[in-house]
């Protein structure tokens, strides 16, 4: 679990909406958080109740200031949201996007500008202030978007899968500056994902969300050893099994997959039915069904696909030893 | 509820399309003599042969053409009149392009004249009308005679002088040294009588037949001079006609003397 | 975005049952035109473009029809941002109300200003007996008139761009601070613009043609209330043929009008 040692005070939420989200959320000033969860599971519901522009019932606290008790506003709560289609002004050049915020803070209009093209540099877009949204690609429309959430100062950043939609080489890179930044940013950050990976290298904490509840919340490290969810732990590439109340996590490269029954422990060993093969790789992927239930992944080497003849509908064996298997238990 | 003002029904229609044509008055032009005329058929009786003679009239003769309908159909039973109401000039042009029917009836003699080619003889006169000025009935600005018009304080209004009673009106505020100006110049003298009694206007200028059908509604004053500029109401008899006895014996009535009485109770002149 | 559309060669030859149809309704849209333009008397057109009287209409015409445009953005550009964003008692009602002019005949829109506006009506009334003003026959009631007939094609086109543009905009702009006038200012307006010119058009179109509600209301007389089209239907009273290329004059100044427009505004129309 993360330090709650909230020296200075970040966010503390606890928010609900009706038939989609209940949740706590809480973060010290500084810190990443990583919301992960498949889709609707209320991700965005809770980046849209802490932004103020989803009604929900509940509490935010942000800075030590309460943004529910009374109600403030949401041109008041001082958020800065990165939307997923970037939603800059389709009106306005990349410079105007990101003074506006600044603008209807009170800054003079020459400061403003002065000031967005500062954070167009920071984000490697200072050339391209006069560009209009339509003349963007999608790379450089994010890192604009990251500069207008980011130049007004926001005690909140808010990133609804910032990087959904763009080229892998581009989102790389853009993750690399985003992690640079947000290291910078001491205000707490909430970022929405799907992908692993921007949980991994970009926050502090990982909050697994389903079915719009708190299933999960830890390290990312915690949370890729020991996923609690079948949604997170395909998404960390491993198999999670419940066993005795337990969580049993194994990587799929230590799966053994044979036609006919392996020795061993029968409870390491399923009976399965192959349900695809894909490259992953050097090795190939395979996604099988047991029979009781769980789905399981499996890395084989293609020569050892070939010898299984392995194709959707064929009935296998998996296994894998103890030893590398990692149990652990629901509740902390 | 006042009413309204006449004006050809397809240009209402033709106005909302103006935002997309551009062109509705252009359009309106074009219309108004392809547009059939507003009949009013008064059958009264079944007409067993089904005999129809259509007459053409001046829209200021609709009850006094309206009741002599009535009493020639009951004088030849089986005969229906069809009456049509327009402005003179729209029948002018409607005769002239050879509309199915038998009588034509105008409010001046000019149109009569535009409709030459299409009368079998010379039309008769058969009536005159005049102007007057006519009030509210409350007379709200006080009128007491014709010279109060040039009281600054006055609105009255009159036909557009391209209308017959706007020429009249032209002529005789001329020789009356008429120095004041109208509010507004009607399209046709229906549409003054309608800002009188709808009280828009404190006076206006109509013909003496408009001020008796509007009754109560108004109060009627002489205009000085107008006994000089009455105008006549030709009728004739058209060559198209399919029935030109029947059509020559509806003329006959018109003119005679029965026919002028109930012309005179409609505020006609003698001709 | 972007204006290239690929052809669809797999798409086959137009069908009859629409190709048909529609080219009757070409042909009765342009073929009166055509003969309007063809039987004109030109020779009419020296004389009455030296007329007094049609610069009086034409100067009107456009003075006025300018001035309901400017009335009708004004008025109905926060008109149409309640309706399409704001939730009130009522709003379908209203929204319904301000469509009826649409189908209203413009004399009965003439009427019902008078029953409202007019010496007696319900507000000319104590217009008249507390300030001695009086609408009809004057400049202002012809905008009155126009604005009436004009407003909806307006309120609706703008509505519409509204909505179309979503409030999803509205909602980043207030995340970035932005209070309700401030985004309706610098978001909501700079983005229904296209909406606004659009509506803004046949508003203009709308009034420029507008007869019979003027007519009715404001009344006719040359300078004051006296329009292009009220002095085209005097003017067919007594010759066609004047009426004709009247119409010629007021149709050339549309197009002219929109012909400058289209260059910088009206692509997407």
């Amino acid at each position: 679990m993360t330090s709650r040692a909230l020296e200075a005070p970040g966010l503390d939420a606890r928010l609900h909406v009706p038939d989609r989200l209940d949740a706590s959320l809480t973060a010290a000033a500084g810190d990443v958080v990583a919301v992960i969860g498949p889709n609707g599971a209320g991700k965005s519901t809770l980046l849209g109740a802490l932004a103020g522009i989803v009604p929900a019932i509940g509490s935010v606290e942000v800075g030590g200031r309460s943004w529910t008790d009374p109600v403030v506003p949401v041109r008041d709560r001082g958020v800065g949201l990165v939307f997923q289609d970037q939603s800059l002004f389709p009106h306005l050049c990349a410079r105007e996007n990101v003074a506006f915020g600044l603008r209807t803070r009170g800054v003079p209009r020459a400061e403003a500008r002065a000031r967005a093209d500062q954070w167009l540099d920071r984000l490697g877009v200072g050339e391209l202030a006069s560009r209009r949204p339509d003349q963007l690609s999608g790379g450089q429309a994010q890192r604009v978007a990251i500069a207008r959430a980011l130049a007004p100062e926001p005690a909140l950043l808010l990133l609804d899968e910032p990087f959904a939609g763009l080229d892998v080489g581009v989102a790389t890179s853009l993750r690399l500056e985003l992690a640079r930044h947000l290291a910078a940013f001491d205000g707490v950050a909430v970022l929405v994902t799907h992908d692993a990976l921007d949980a991994l290298t970009l926050a502090d904490r990982v909050v697994v969300l389903e079915d719009g509840e708190v299933v999960q919340d830890g390290t990312p490290a915690d949370v890729a050893a020991r996923p609690r969810t079948a949604h997170v732990a395909r998404l960390v590439g491993l198999n999670v099994v419940t066993q005795g109340g337990q969580l049993r996590a194994f990587s799929p490269v230590a799966v053994t997959v044979s036609p006919g029954r392996p020795h061993g422990s029968a409870r390491n060993c399923w009976h399965a039915e192959v349900a695809g093969v894909a490259p992953h790789g050097e090795a190939l992927r395979v996604l099988a069904r047991a029979d009781d239930g769980p789905e399981l992944i499996a890395d084989v080497t293609p020569a050892s696909a070939i010898e299984l003849g392995l194709a959707p509908g064929q009935p296998v064996w998996m296994s894998v030893k103890e030893t590398s298997v990692d149990t652990y238990t629901m509740r902390p | 509820m006042n009413p309204l003002p006449r004006l050809p029904r397809l240009s209402r229609v033709i106005g909302l399309l103006a935002a997309v044509t551009l062109v509705a008055p252009v359009a309106a032009c074009g219309s108004d003599s392809d547009d059939s005329p507003s009949s009013d058929a008064s059958s009264s009786g079944a007409s067993s042969d089904g005999t129809t003679i259509t007459v053409l009239a001046a829209a200021s003769l609709t009850e006094s053409f309206g009741e002599l309908a009535k009493t020639f159909e009951g004088a030849h039973p089986g005969v229906t009149v069809k009456l049509a109401f327009d402005s003179s000039a729209t029948l002018a042009q409607q005769a002239v392009e050879g509309a199915p029917a038998d009588v034509l009836a105008t409010a001046d003699t000019r149109t009569m004249d535009d409709a030459k080619s299409a009368v079998t003889d010379a039309p008769e006169i058969f009536a005159t009308n005049q102007l007057v000025m006519v009030t509210p009935a409350d007379n709200p600005a006080g009128i007491t005679s014709f010279d109060d018009i040039e009281n600054g304080d006055v609105t009255y209004v009159a036909c557009v002088e391209t209308a017959p009673c706007g020429d009249i009106w032209a002529t005789l505020a001329k020789k009356d040294d008429v120095t004041s100006q109208p509010a507004s110049l009607e399209v046709d003298v229906k549409s003054v009588l309608a800002k009188v009694t709808s009280d828009e206007a404190d006076a206006g200028f109509v013909y003496s037949t408009d001020a008796v059908a509007a009754g109560d509604d108004v109060k009627e004053f002489p205009v000085p001079g107008s006994d000089d500029e009455i105008t006549s109401y030709p009728i004739a008899v058209l060559q198209q006609s399919d029935h030109s006895d029947l059509a020559r014996e509806f003329v006959d009535l018109v003119t005679s003397k029965q026919g002028r009485s109930v012309l005179e109770k409609a505020g006609f002149g003698a001709p | 975005m972007s204006g290239t559309r690929p052809s669809a060669p797999g798409a086959g030859r137009a069908p009859l049952v629409l190709v048909l149809p529609g080219a009757i309704a070409a042909v009765l849209l342009v073929l009166p035109l055509i003969t309007l333009v063809a039987t004109t008397p030109w020779r009419d057109l020296p004389d009455q473009l030296g007329s007094t009287v049609v610069h009086q209409a034409l100067w009107l015409s456009l003075e006025t029809s300018l001035l309901t445009v400017a009335l009708c953005a004004v008025l109905g550009t926060p008109l149409a941002w309640l309706l399409a964003r704001v939730e009130f008692p009522g709003r379908s009602l209203l929204r319904a109300a301000v469509a009826v002019p649409l189908v209203l005949p413009p004399v009965v829109a003439g009427v019902a200003l008078l029953s409202a506006l007019g010496r007696s009506g319900v507000l000319g009334r104590p217009l008249l007996d507390g300030f001695g003003l009086t609408l009809p026959y004057t400049t202002p009631a012809v905008v009155i008139a126009h604005t009436f007939v004009a407003m909806p094609f307006f309120v609706l086109s703008v509505e519409g761009a509204l909505r179309t543009a979503g409030e999803r905009f509205d909602v980043v702009a207030a995340t970035l601070g932005a209070t309700r006038w401030t985004t309706f200012r610098r978001v909501t307006l700079p983005l229904a613009l296209p909406g606004l010119v659009a509506g803004g058009v046949l508003a203009w179109a709308r009034s420029l043609g507008e007869f019979g509600a003027t007519i009715t209301f404001a009344g006719n007389y040359p300078g004051t209330t006296q329009t292009m089209p009220s002095l085209i239907y005097t003017e067919l009273q007594a010759d066609r043929g004047a009426a004709q290329s009247l119409s010629m004059i007021l149709l050339a100044v549309s197009i002219l009008v929109l012909a400058a427009l289209r260059q910088r505004w009206l692509r997407p129309l």
